[in-house]
This record gives C-alpha cells, structure tokens and sequence, in this order.
C-alpha cells in the first residue's frame, strides 16, 4: 500500500470487477493511493464498527431481529456497507458515499486494522473474533443465490444436492444429526461438502458421510464458511505480522496504529477537571466505594506491601493522577507510602520520584501521560508472579476472583453473574456487573470501557445523581446515541482533516467530540 | 501363540535368503514410486531399520530399487519400518538447514492389535492369538474396510498381517496421501466407538439418533456376534463373565435382578442374550444390548498411530523377529478363512522350487491391488503430460 502524503487522490474509473461483491474474504490488499487522513478516518470508523459488533454480541444473542437492525444502523451510520443486494454503479439512488465507495472503506479499512491488531495474541485473537461475527451478520444477509455465488467466487466448491437425492437420502440424514428433522430435509438446501473442509463434524460424527462428502444443510453451511474465514485471517495474521517492521518505520503510520491498537473509541481522561479536589485521607475510603477491582486491589497491594513494581505504578499512577491527584499529592502520596516500607526517603527521591514526574509530563519528553482504558488494561502487560497489575476478571484465577469478590461482601448470586460473564470474556461487563452490584443500582447508565469512567459514574451515583449532562438511559440507547452523534460529527472532523491535519490534533477532535464538557 | 518351532536364533542365516530369494522388491519399489508423478517420491521416503542386537536406524533412504536391494542384503535387517515421504532425502536430514526437513505426505494407516481386546476375551492373552480371538480381527476388517471406502470414498486400501496379533491398514489414495494431522486424527475419531481405559467399565454409550455409520457396524457384528461371542467366547456361560456383561447393563435394579433370576432358568447362552435384548427393546431409548456388542467386538484403534504425518508402520513383507512369519497382505475376499497361524513363516517360505513359494499367493494379490492402484496415477500422467505437451 502506497501513501501519497497529504494529496488526495480521486478514483475516476469505477472498478466494478474489484467491488462486485458486498461481502469478501478480504483475500487481496487493496492497490491505491489515498490520503493520510481518509487513512486514518477509515480506520477509526472501522473499529467503531468492531466495537459495536463486540458490545452487541454481548447484549442480544447474535442475529435477532434487535441485533441485526441495530447493526445495520450503525453500518449506515459509519458508511459501511448494510445492504448486500445493492450494485456498485448505483450512485443515483443514494444521498451520502455510494455502495462502491462504502465497499471500498469496508474493503481498505479492515486491511489497516490487519496491520494494528496482528501484533500480539490477545490482539488477534480479539480482531479475528468481530470480523467473523461481522461476516457471519453480512452473509447471514445475503440472498440464497448470492451465497452460493459467494461460495463458488471464492472456491469453496459446494454444490447442493438435487431434490431426489435428497430423498433417496432423507433417513441417512436425519439420522446423522440432532438438528436435522425430516422438515429440514425437505425446506433447505443441503451441501456436498468434501470431507476434509469439515473435520469437526467428521470427528464428533455429527454429520452425513458418503463417498468422502459430508451433506451439510443450508442452515449449518455458514458455520464452514465462518470457519474457513477464521482460518485465512488467522494466516493472514501471522503474515502480517512479520511485514510490520517495514509498516513501522514509515512514521506517519506507527502513532495511528499503536493509537488504533490501543483505543477504545472514547475519552481518555488526560485532561483533569478535578485538580486538587481529592485529599490523601480519602483515597483509603474512595478505593473501597468508588474505584474498580483492577485498581481496589492495586491501592491495597500498596497499603499491604508498601511498594508496587513498575506494572502496577503506572496503571494505579496514571488512575490517580485521572481522578484529580496534582503531582505534588501524588509525589507524597508515593512517597509516604514506600517509606514504610524498604525504601528510604533518598531512594524514593533518586528511584521513583522521577517516574512519577515522568507521569505528569515534567520529565523526559514531556508527554502527558493518559490513563489507561480497560482495552489497554485487559491487553497489554501482561502481570506475572509479583504483580498486582493487570483487570482481575481477566488475570485472576477464577477462583480467587470468587474468593476476592466474597471478601468484598458481594451477594452469592452476583458473584456467579459475574463469573459467567468471565467465562464468556466479557471483562468489562463483569466490572460492570460489580459496579452494578456494589453501588446497589439495577442497570449501569454506562458502558464501562475506562477506569477513571468508572470512578466519575461511581462518584454520581453516591453522590446523588447531580452533575448529569448525559441522558439516563439503557446503556444500548445511550451507545446507540453516541454513535449516531459520532458519524456525523467524524465526517465533519474528516473533511476537515483533509487540510493536513498531525494525529494528535485528529485524536484531539474524537477527544472533544466524546467529551461531554 | 502356539511354537511353530520358530527360534529367532536362525534370523541372521535365514533373512539373507529370505531377501535375496523371495522379498518381491520389484512390486515393492512399484508401490512406494506411485506411477513416479511426483518427483523423487520414492528418494525422499523414510525407511528405518532394526538390525542384530536391536540396533535401530532410522532415516534411511535409497535412490533406487536396486540400491533398496544392495543395502537391505549388505544390512540384514531383522524388522524394516516404512515412514512418511519428506522435503528431501532422509539419509541427507543432517545437512538440511534446521527447521526445513519436513514429513509432507503419507499413507493414512490403521494399526488393530489384539493386546487392546484383553479385556473382553477370555481365549488368550498379550501376545497370543488363536482362531477363537481371530475372529475380531475378521470383523475389525469388515468393518473399517467398509467405512473407509463407503463413507470416505478411499478406494486403494492395502491390509496387511502384522506378523504376530493384529492388522495394519495402508489408505494408499492420493488424498489420504495428503491428508494433515487434523484430518487424520477427525478420521480416526469417526471410526472410534469404544472409548476407555482399565478404569472405565462401560466403553461405549449410544445416544439417539444412532449415526449411519453406528448401524452399519453393527449389521457387521451382528452376523458375527452369535457364533463368536455366545459360542467360542462364551461371554453368557460362566458367571464371571455373566458378571461382566451384566455390569454393562443400565443399574435398574429391579430389572437387573430379574435377568438374573431369568437367567437361572436359562442356561443357553442364545435364550440368555434374548433376554437381553428383550429388555433393551422394552424400554425406551435404550440401546444396552448394542452397546454390549459393540464393546465386545468392536475394533479398538489407536488414534496415535494413525494421526502423525511422521509415523513409521512395519512394512509389507517384513519378518516379525518374534514370530518368523511374514507380514503378508490379506485378499479380502477370503477374510473370512484368512488364519494366521498358515502365513508362511521365513522358514516355510523358503522355496523348495524357484517359482512356488506359499508366498506366492501373497505377492500375487500385491500385484492386483498395484494393478489398480496403478490406474489412478494413469490418469495423473496424462494429466501431466497434457500440461507439459510432451506428445
């Protein structure tokens, strides 16, 4: 992929071929130029779109009516593609990017995000995990011709079967599988699939085998196709991956895509509105009633052993420091802490007082440190023996999170929720789930994706509700507003991005456009 | 097994003769070359070698078939394994850069061993085999043989007598050739019902519905299942082993101990296991009595053997150190009076007469199934040739 700069570069002949289709295995890069900015914008919407995709995955069950109409929305919203029957020269018809166009950011913008997300397991595995939910919602939509003209495109060799072998078969065939009734044999379609593309209903025996085939109805086919998309992207990945030096040393590109590999589309809290307003004497209290676990279980660690290596300064720092602590607190704060314990007042000043400047931004390259989200909290820096670092309901052993969650006097049947919620790895709703039950409230108002997020809707709710810019609503609504506000507002930003614009500026605009100041 | 007057003491003067005479290494070499479509497919396939004193060499390989003859007669080796075709020469794996040297294809095999059925008869043991307990091997055959080409598609299946207690299976097809790990192991998977160890008392448990594959099986063993296991092994005779199946059955009480007073009365085994099976269809979703004969006559397959790419099996026609027979292949349309203990041994085989061997048999039946065999890769050549215009 090449980068022209800050040039803009139209497309003139419309390339039909190219985006015939709506839906594509992304089995070629794209091949042309564009902007710095329609880069960075594509991108972003893109993990918009993911992230919706995650959050909905876990509030309604995939492909209900509910999820599927508020997917198309935010599709529409973002300019992806929603409708797969459109052709790509329809431009007439429509205000707003046409389906080719909306097929091209589809398109560009999944590769950019190949290049943030290869990078580490977790990364990976989390990518792979929306863009195959992503898939299985667009091919969910297609016609059935078009899927088995999807099929054909893409050299999955499926051939339905004719309408008396399906008869001559029938037994054979509801006998082969729990969900195969004789109805389903005479309302779907079934596929003759060679064996080798389905090994894991071969191996559980859960399918029809004759002659090396194995006879799939229509309904389970999506399930071969989801699995052999899986399979590519994870290759494709691991491809990835190993170009990335050349990708990083391009240094217009590395800001945007460590950005986009840490981001959560939302506010970061580096700008602090509460400078001062939080004494020492309260932190004690305040980490019991309004911090979340990951950072509870930090402030304890501190007070136990009087001391937290490297991992846990940072993540418990950087909170503090977002929730209003001025680095003046925060020095004393450290610093009164450690001496009770191996360090004395010198070592403090020479060893750790600098990091904590460095937090601030008085030291070094003067960077502002922001706090970090759940994202980065959940996926980088990994803690190991010693460390207290890290999002317990992802780090913890389950049943030391039980036993951490029973100590801090949750209900029994809350503990449970929110270990299924673990188990499905929905982290943040499990924190959720326990800011829902340690604050005696029925649903979150939020969408818990930050720390200091937490700490600022703990603080209204104990505080009785005032300081309420934001509509109280389900936490659906309130992500389906924000999203709503998000696109228009994003196209806004893009155009104006076009005037060559640096990536902090571009970030400062998402920033403020999150903000509810 | 019973002496045949085999001593292994006689290996080193009777394999030379064996090799040079009588180890057909003209079909051999016709077999492993496979039509010679892909390049040095023959070159890069691993051999290993047990020699006198149980020295074991692996990663041997050989250019031609007569360099294959040269070195199995300069070697004398006492057991000869048959591995995977690699990325390069195996005699060569040390100066391939690390990490290249690759096992890339091979047949799909299957190894049924007598050993595995320990626990469910009562004629032998280990390493003995007689033509009681035969006859799992008959009905392993049947079946595996019938669920590889009917539900697979293979087509180009070689089985072959171990030599001492059990059967190999050679899926010669080119897909099986090619089949990964996974596939391998899903394979294997599907052809596995009976599952457990010492520990598990119950190894096969059917649910509803029961698979195709589960009711052709079964057909199989039910034309068996009379005269082998009520008759020969006696599994509803004596009490113990009375014990033994009735510990299969579900544990209603009531009706288990009404079996057990039926079976007081009941002395033939044929009445006894109609009783069984009038209580199975008695009650609903029930399938205890299959359940039973599946445990007792299904084939016992070990997965690990057929998954790795990398595995080596023993060879066709090798001689089995601790018996002296000959690792014949077995024309399945005499299965059924197929008897081990008639293989010629490497003492038998010795010709009298340069052109009748008890062997002869054996090798003409490996010339019908190279035959066809031979076809599939016909068509693989002409194929080649029509890319390459090579008229």
């Amino acid at each position: 992929m090449q980068f022209s700069g800050r040039r803009r570069k139209v497309i003139t002949s419309p390339q039909v071929e190219l985006y015939g289709q709506a839906l594509q295995f992304y089995g070629q890069p794209p091949l042309e130029n564009m902007s710095l900015s329609e880069f960075e914008s594509f991108a972003v919407d893109r993990l918009k779109l993911l992230k919706t995709i995650e959050n909905l995955g876990v509030s309604y069950v995939k492909l209900s009516d509910d999820y599927k109409r508020k997917l198309d929305n935010e599709s529409r919203n973002l300019n992806f593609p929603y409708r797969p029957d459109a052709v790509p020269d329809d431009r007439k018809s429509q205000v707003g990017p046409s389906e080719y166009e909306k097929r091209r950011k589809d398109h560009i913008s999944h590769f950019i995000l190949r290049l943030a997300y290869c990078q580490t397991e977790d990364l990976r595995r989390w990518f792979i995990q929306q863009e195959v939910d992503l898939f299985r919602y667009r091919f969910n939509g297609l016609q059935p011709k078009q899927k088995v003209e999807f099929l054909h495109k893409n050299n999955l060799q499926y051939d339905t079967i004719s309408v008396e072998e399906k008869k001559t078969l029938q037994d054979k065939l509801v006998n082969s599988s729990h969900n195969v009734s004789g109805i389903t044999v005479e309302d779907q379609d079934f596929y003759k699939v060679p064996f080798q593309d389905a090994l894991d209903l071969v191996r559980t025996r859960k399918v029809y085998l004759k002659a090396g085939y194995v006879y799939i109805p229509h309904q389970d086919i999506v399930a071969i196709v989801l699995n052999d998309f899986r399979t590519r992207l994870s290759k494709a990945l691991a491809l990835t991956a190993r170009s990335l030096p050349a990708v990083h040393s391009d240094e217009r590109l590395q800001p945007l895509l460590n950005h986009l590999s840490h981001a959560y589309v939302g506010q970061d809290y580096s700008i602090q509105k509460n400078v001062g307003k939080i004494s020492l004497e309260q932190i004690d209290s305040l980490s019991v009633k309004s911090f979340p676990l990951c950072m509870r279980q930090l402030h304890q660690a501190l007070r136990d052993s009087h001391h937290l290596r490297h991992g846990g300064r940072m993540q418990y720092g950087l909170f503090l420091k977002g929730i209003g602590l001025s680095l003046e607190q925060a020095l004393q704060f450290w610093r009164s802490e450690f001496i009770r314990g191996k360090v004395d007042a010198d070592k403090f000043d020479k060893a750790y007082a600098y990091g904590i400047r460095h937090m601030f931004g008085k030291e070094g390259k003067r960077a502002d440190y922001t706090p970090y989200s759940c994202m980065k909290v959940i996926l980088s820096n990994l803690p190991s023996q010693g460390d207290h670092h890290g999002c317990p309901f992802r780090h913890s052993d389950p049943e030391l999170l039980k036993q951490k969650l029973q100590f801090y006097k949750v209900s029994p049947s809350g503990i449970s929720q929110i270990l299924e919620l673990v188990k499905g790895m929905h982290y943040q709703l499990a924190c959720q789930k326990y800011f829902e039950l340690t604050h005696s409230i029925e649903e979150a108002s939020f969408s818990l994706n930050h720390p200091n997020q937490y700490f600022i809707e703990s603080q209204r709710v104990l505080g009785g509700g005032k300081d309420i810019k934001r509509e109280v609503g389900t936490p659906q609504r309130s992500q389906e507003n924000s999203a709503a506000r998000g696109s228009t507002t994003d196209r806004e930003a893009a155009a104006a991005a076009n005037a060559a614009k640096d990536l902090p500026e571009m970030t400062e605009d998402l920033d403020s456009f999150f903000q509810d100041a | 097994m019973p002496s045949s007057g085999y001593d292994a003491a006689c290996l080193p003067d009777l394999l030379p003769l064996y090799y040079r005479r009588l180890f057909p290494f003209a079909q051999y070499h016709r077999w492993l070359n496979y039509g010679g479509v892909q390049k040095n497919y023959f070159q890069n396939r691993e051999f290993s070698f047990t020699l006198k004193d149980d020295i074991y060499v692996r990663y041997q390989s050989f250019s031609t078939q007569t360099e294959l003859e040269k070195e199995m007669l300069k070697m004398n080796p006492y057991k000869i394994d048959v591995g995977a075709i690699y990325s390069h020469r195996p005699n060569q794996h040390n100066t391939v850069k690390s990490g290249t040297f690759q096992a890339l294809e091979k047949e799909l095999v299957f190894d049924i061993d007598m050993t595995d059925y320990d626990d469910v008869r009562s004629c032998c043991s280990a390493a003995e085999i007689c033509s009681k307990c035969w006859t799992l091997m008959t009905i392993a055959v049947h079946i595996l043989d019938r669920a590889l080409r009917d539900d697979f598609g293979f087509q180009h299946l070689l089985w072959v007598y171990s030599g001492r207690r059990g059967v190999h299976c050679w899926v010669c097809d080119e897909a099986a050739r090619k089949l990964s790990v996974a596939a391998r192991s899903a394979v294997a998977e599907y052809l596995s019902l009976v599952k457990g160890g010492d520990e598990t008392v119950k190894k096969v448990v059917l649910t509803d519905p029961l698979h195709p594959f589960i009711r052709e099986s079964l057909a199989v063993v039910e034309r068996y299942f009379p005269q082998y296991a009520l008759h020969e092994q006696e599994i509803l005779s004596r009490k113990e082993s009375v014990d033994k199946v009735l510990a299969l059955v579900p544990e209603d009480i009531l009706f288990l101990k009404e079996l057990q007073q039926d079976f007081k009365n009941e002395m033939k085994p044929e009445s006894r296991w109609k009783l069984v099976q009038d209580q199975a269809t008695a009650k609903k979703g029930q399938h205890f009595e299959k359940e039973i004969m599946l445990q007792y006559c299904y084939p016992r397959l070990d997965v690990n053997v057929s998954k790795g790419v990398n595995h080596l099996l023993k060879s066709p026609f090798s001689v089995h150190p601790k018996t002296g027979r000959i690792s014949v292949p077995m024309d399945l349309e005499e299965l059924d009076t197929f008897d081990p203990l008639a293989v010629p041994t490497i003492r038998s085989a010795t010709p009298l007469d340069k052109t009748e061997t008890s062997l002869a048999k054996y090798v003409k039946y490996f010339d019908q199934f190279l035959d066809g065999l031979a076809l599939s890769w016909k068509g693989e050549l002409l194929k080649k040739s029509d890319l390459e215009k090579d008229f």
